[in-house]
């Protein structure tokens, strides 16, 4: 237990995923590895299915419903002047209590280093949320900005299918190293540096409060993303992503990896924002009959949709052992 | 050895890391609008404070009765989503009573309590509580605020038309002026919009008669039987006497975040 949190985190932070050594899988886990292969029969039957499989977007729908209804909420909120949720995605009430988004506050705190009770409430009020609800949850989930870059990758990967762009990988460390920075400038500069390059800041402002020039630097992260590559901003530079990633280390709420039906075909890998965290699809690498996937998870559901065989689900830690 | 393809985006990602601290500098772009000094909503800390503490969120600009809070986009330099008031286009007219903002602020970017270690410049505080026309009648007459967001200033005396000694009849501004305001006479609650009001005065004296705090401007008699607004230390700053102005621009302005100058 304390491994894999480790573990999630070096990940988190921008390490490559380690393979396990031998003497770390569990003999379960070991036995289904070696015997897996011998069971031809189950392997030819599936293969005579795969074809016949469709694929699911259950999950994608859910979110994408969820995502636009609570952006939808705070526009309707102010427009229609209904109270229910007031603000933008740095800071809101909904119903009157106080929500602060976590990298903001940090932002703010070092920034101002005052801290009113009003930040401290709405801070912790969200950190217990995503905390309980899976951390990177909020981006997948909520964050305006996801749902573009979401839509622009498919443009990206039609481009890529016909070699006309290709991806660029970033060293996911840079992620790390910007979190740092900006808290350093924040903290130095007295000023919240990031928030003026934030997205999700100026996407929310820009659906409540009207578009603005802001909007030139997103469509140009949209661009920067088909063009040269793929989902970089969510993979690689957002600081925002990495401080729900580390509260989501914690959350119960987590997608489980089973590797008993697992056919380590990878159509999860290939659909998903954070490929390094489904390490443990790979043939032998699970070091166990069950994982827990890793902080930097999304819990997008794409690759639950995705798996042809259930091997990946929407689990809660713990509620699974009392049912 | 590291292989030529991870070489290569180890460069790739300290380039990133550089383009993208690049971009953050935009902050500090020296814009021509970023120069000026803008008038921040009542309570705002100083400047520098203020820019710190604001998260951005804009809950002023959503509880504002009159929709005087603008949020500053990325071409307006340093402070991407902090409120400012353009009080030509709308002023804050205290109508919300309690001042709203201040209220609805979640980090004290706004607030009624300054934390005392933040600096207080001389002239910024008022000498006494401000007393709201508007609240005149009720047991607690006074605003909750103690310092001023700017203050009032004949900078074209040119142009007033009490010093010309003329009147003004009609709507305060020109046709198509979208700015509200409070008039207690029509309804406490409900703001209109200013040019509904009709006025009709032999010497023109809107700046005093819309001012919604108590003694900050009268009307003074200049030698031959014409008239000049004179501010007066009570003045918050707030912008209703440069929304009101009829002239085109307006005779009388705010001093964005300047205190009263015989302090």
């Amino acid at each position: 237990m304390h491994n894999r949190l480790s573990e999630s985190w070096r990940q988190l932070i921008g390490f490559a995923p380690r393979k396990p050594d031998a003497g770390q899988q569990q003999t379960e886990a070991r036995v289904i590895h070696r015997t897996k292969r011998e069971d031809k029969t189950r392997i030819e039957a599936f293969k005579a299915h795969r074809a016949d499989i469709v694929r699911s977007t259950q999950w994608r729908n859910r979110r994408w419903a969820v995502l636009i209804a609570t952006n939808l909420l705070f526009v309707l909120s102010f427009w229609l002047d209904i109270q229910l949720l007031e603000g933008s995605l740095t800071a809101s009430r909904f119903l009157g209590f106080h929500m602060i988004d976590l990298n903001a506050a940090l932002q703010v705190a070092l920034a101002h280093k005052h801290i009113p009770i009003n930040l401290i409430i709405g801070t912790v009020t969200i950190f217990l949320f995503w905390a309980l609800l899976g951390g990177r949850a909020f981006c997948s989930w909520v964050c305006p900005y996801h749902l573009l870059a979401e839509w622009t990758e498919r443009l990206h990967l039609y481009l890529a299918e016909r070699k006309l762009v290709s991806d660029h990988t970033f060293h996911r460390g840079l992620r790390s190293v910007l979190w740092l920075l900006f808290a350093a400038l924040a903290l130095i500069s007295g000023y919240t540096v990031f928030e003026t390059l934030s997205p999700t800041g100026i996407l929310s402002r820009a659906l409540i409060y009207g578009p603005g020039l802001g909007l030139a630097w997103v469509v140009l992260l949209l661009l920067f993303e088909v063009a040269y590559s793929r989902r970089a901003w969510c993979r690689y530079f957002c600081p925002v992503g990495l401080t729900y990633g580390a509260v989501g280390s914690i959350s119960p709420l987590q997608i489980g990896y089973h590797l008993d039906s697992c056919f380590h075909e990878g159509d999860c890998r290939k659909v998903c924002l954070v490929p390094h965290v489904l390490d443990c699809v790979i043939k032998g690498r699970a070091s166990d009959t069950h994982v827990n996937i890793g902080a930097d998870c999304t819990r997008c559901g794409l690759c639950v949709d995705t798996c042809p065989t259930g091997s990946l689900r929407f689990e809660v830690r713990g509620l699974q052992n009392l049912l | 050895m590291a292989k030529p393809s991870e070489r290569r985006r180890f460069l790739r990602t300290g380039l990133g890391l550089a383009a993208l601290l690049g971009a953050s500098g935009i902050a500090w772009l020296p814009t021509p609008a970023a120069s000026a000094n803008r008038l921040r909503p009542p309570g705002a800390l100083e400047e520098q404070d203020f820019l710190s503490a604001c998260i951005k969120c804009g809950q002023c600009v959503q509880v504002c009765p009159v929709s005087a809070l603008k949020l500053a986009d990325l071409g307006d330099g340093y402070g991407i989503g902090v409120p400012y008031i353009d009080a030509r286009a709308q002023a804050c007219d205290f109508s919300c009573d309690a001042v709203q903002c201040i209220l609805a602020c979640p980090t004290g970017a706004l607030t009624y309590h300054k934390p005392a270690d933040l600096p207080v410049r001389a002239g910024m505080p008022v000498a006494a509580p401000p007393v709201l026309l508007a609240k005149k009648k009720d047991p607690e007459p006074t605003l909750n605020l103690k310092e001023r967001m700017g203050v009032a200033q004949l900078t074209r005396p040119e142009l007033c038309l009490a010093r010309q000694g003329k009147g003004h009849t009609g709507p305060a501004r020109e046709a198509g002026f979208t700015g509200m305001m409070r008039f207690m006479s029509v309804d406490r609650w409900k703001p209109i919009p200013l040019n509904e009001h009709a006025f009709a005065v032999e010497i023109c004296d809107l700046c005093v008669r819309t001012c919604p705090i108590e003694g900050a401007i009268r009307l003074i008699p200049l030698a031959d039987g014409k008239m000049t607004p004179e501010v007066l230390e009570p003045c918050l700053g707030c912008g209703v006497c440069e929304m009101a102005c009829p002239t085109e621009p307006a005779a009388i302005t705010i001093l964005p975040r300047q205190g009263w100058p015989h302090a």
